[in-house]
């Protein structure tokens, strides 16, 4: 009788990394259909244009490295940095925009620092950045949710918007972003949530001053809150499907919480409230999504625990005191930084070994 | 005696340049190659400086003891970048208020206390002033290239505001190479200046791999000999 003696890892996953991103892109789809109800077609063209050039980028950077290029492109890890990106920009941002990012975030972020499985920095969010402070106006022109808007551009303006600047009927984007707000007699230019809260409390207004907007239509931001649950939707699926582990969401999501409930017990009309931080802007996206990344993020249960809860600090920190309004890809980026110091820390014992008594 | 300045010249320019290979002066180099006259101005600055204190160094060399030689040659750099700030300050004044706290900062530049250490206080001065010219030249072309692919990116210009640098007349030389709608800021900003060295450092990399890849496959053909009388 022979023993059949395997070497470790022990531990068999049916699933690869296709099978995993395939499931991330599916999870996305009720966040994708929401900001496409909320903000019209401008999300899915930016979804298929920057998936799009992901590809031939990511084809073009492996023949160039002289690897495979069939079994790099059959991954989906391009396609998944390619529409964290494009649902992460305002929806009719012109289409230069969505392709300088997915080629800076493939080629530069991805591929310059090993390709799959060795990018230090989370390439979407990366690509977010670039985009976020080269092109400041176009990168905060969100469109007014469709609660609130005249009438959202349909498909074919939407493709003119992207491609020349202008609808079929001739009116640009800045035309279109500006809202009736009833009370006044001019209209003006809609911000998303958190920006018109900054600006308000910067102008010295209350908080409950500034939730009399008509953007704030809800708890969090007209349109914004439901993206934020479909998002939170996906991500527990992922949490069911068990691609992503609790702690990153949870620690992440926790952090936040308890800093904006201390700044709702100390400051309560100067600072925004538990809510608003956790359904509006891109909160639900980062901790269920975008801090996830296995290849970014830190990799001990511990580990998880610390750079999540770093990232929810950072992003309460730069939503509060930094100079802009929402701040999860700079939080994510720079806890991506500081990934190596905390594996290095929280590297787990060996079973058998413990550390050295003093 | 000539193969010796061919070295210097191969290893300022190229071998060992300061800037792609010592990775020295890193600080004024991200920090003021915005354009190319900013970058061609401090360039010129860094080399003046380094010429004058390899020669003063390499003449002094006897004379000052081992163990206070830092200090010497540090008030002997901060010497020659007073003398370079107070002429840029009265000839080229736009220049100077651009450059801002970076001129004097080339004091703290590495590069020129490398060269001092390591070449102008060994060797006599003809030659230290030939290394010092050479490793000035070589960082002034970096400084040079970087400032034109970051001003071609964020402005889409060349030459902007060269007037500073050499007066009126130069205005003419601001070339508009591409009128950008919406100039990628990211190339004008610090990352910017990063990311573009890393271009640098890693296309003279490529250049030099690719050479000594060639050289090895086309090896010297040697004329076989039956029987070999003589010693090499």
């Amino acid at each position: 009788m022979s023993f059949f003696i395997a070497s470790s890892p022990h531990h068999h996953m049916r699933r690869n990394t296709a099978d995993l991103m395939r499931l991330v892109l599916l999870a996305m789809v009720p966040g994708v259909l929401a900001q496409w109800y909320f903000f019209g077609w401008g999300v899915i063209l930016q979804i298929a244009l920057a998936i799009s050039v992901a590809l031939a980028a990511e084809a073009l950077c492996l023949l160039a490295r002289n690897r495979e290029a069939s079994s790099g492109l059959r991954d989906y890890t391009a396609v998944v940095t390619a529409a964290l990106l494009a649902i992460s920009i305002p929806p009719l941002a012109p289409w230069w925009v969505i392709v300088i990012g997915t080629l800076f975030s493939i080629v530069i972020v991805k591929h310059l620092f090993g390709g799959v499985g060795h990018n230090i920095f989370n390439p979407a969010m990366a690509g977010y950045v670039l985009l976020l402070i080269s092109f400041p106006a176009q990168m905060t022109s969100w469109l007014p949710p469709v609660t609130i808007a005249h009438e959202l551009p349909g498909f074919w303006d939407s493709v003119r918007l992207l491609l020349f600047g202008f609808t079929g009927d001739g009116y640009s984007l800045e035309q279109i972003r500006h809202v009736d707000t009833g009370a006044m007699l001019d209209a003006v230019v809609m911000a998303t949530p958190l920006d018109h809260i900054k600006t308000e409390l910067a102008q010295g207004f209350t908080l409950s001053e500034a939730k009399g907007a008509v953007i704030f239509q809800g708890v969090a931001g007209s349109g914004w809150q439901w993206v934020n649950l479909a998002y939170l939707a996906g991500g527990l699926y992922l949490l069911k499907q068990r691609v992503i582990s609790w702690h990153i969401p949870g620690a992440l999501l926790g952090t936040l919480a308890v800093f904006a409930l201390l700044g709702a017990v100390f400051a309560p009309d100067q600072l925004p409230n538990v809510d608003i931080h956790l359904f509006s802007g891109a909160t639900m996206l980062a901790a269920f999504f975008i801090a996830t990344d296995p290849v970014s993020a830190a990799t001990s249960t511990r580990g998880k625990l610390i750079y999540a809860a770093l990232i929810g600090l950072l992003i309460y920190v730069i939503r509060t005191w930094g100079g802009y309004p929402d701040a999860v890809a700079f939080a994510v980026l720079l806890a991506n930084l500081c990934v190596p110091v905390i594996d290095q820390y929280t590297k787990p014992t060996a079973y058998g070994h413990h550390e050295e008594r003093s | 005696m000539s193969s010796e300045y061919q070295t210097l010249t191969k290893n300022g320019l190229w071998e060992n340049n300061p800037a792609l290979v010592q990775l020295l002066g890193l600080c004024p180099l991200l920090a003021v190659t915005g354009t190319v006259t900013n970058a061609l101005g401090l360039g010129i600055a860094t080399m003046l400086v380094l010429i004058g204190s390899n020669v003063t160094v390499s003449l002094v060399r006897n004379f000052v003891p081992k163990e206070i030689r830092i200090p010497v040659f540090v008030i002997v750099i901060a010497t020659f970048v007073t003398l370079v700030e107070l002429l840029m300050n009265a000839f080229t004044y736009g220049l100077y208020m651009a450059l801002g706290i970076f001129i004097p900062l080339i004091v703290t530049n590495c590069a020129i206390i490398g060269r001092a250490e390591a070449y102008a206080s060994k060797n006599p001065w003809p030659q230290a002033a030939f290394d010092g010219f050479m490793m000035g030249l070589g960082f002034a072309c970096v400084l040079v290239a970087l400032g034109a692919m970051r001003e071609l990116l964020g402005q889409g210009t060349l030459f902007d505001g060269a007037e500073m640098l050499l007066g009126e007349w130069a205005r003419e030389l601001r070339i508009q190479i591409v009128q950008f709608d919406y100039p990628l800021l990211l190339a004008i900003l610090p990352p910017g200046a990063f990311i573009g060295m890393g271009f640098l450092i890693a296309g003279k990399n490529w250049l030099d791999g690719r050479r000594l890849q060639k050289a090895q496959q086309s090896p010297v053909v040697k004329a076989q000999r039956a029987r070999v009388t003589t010693v090499n």
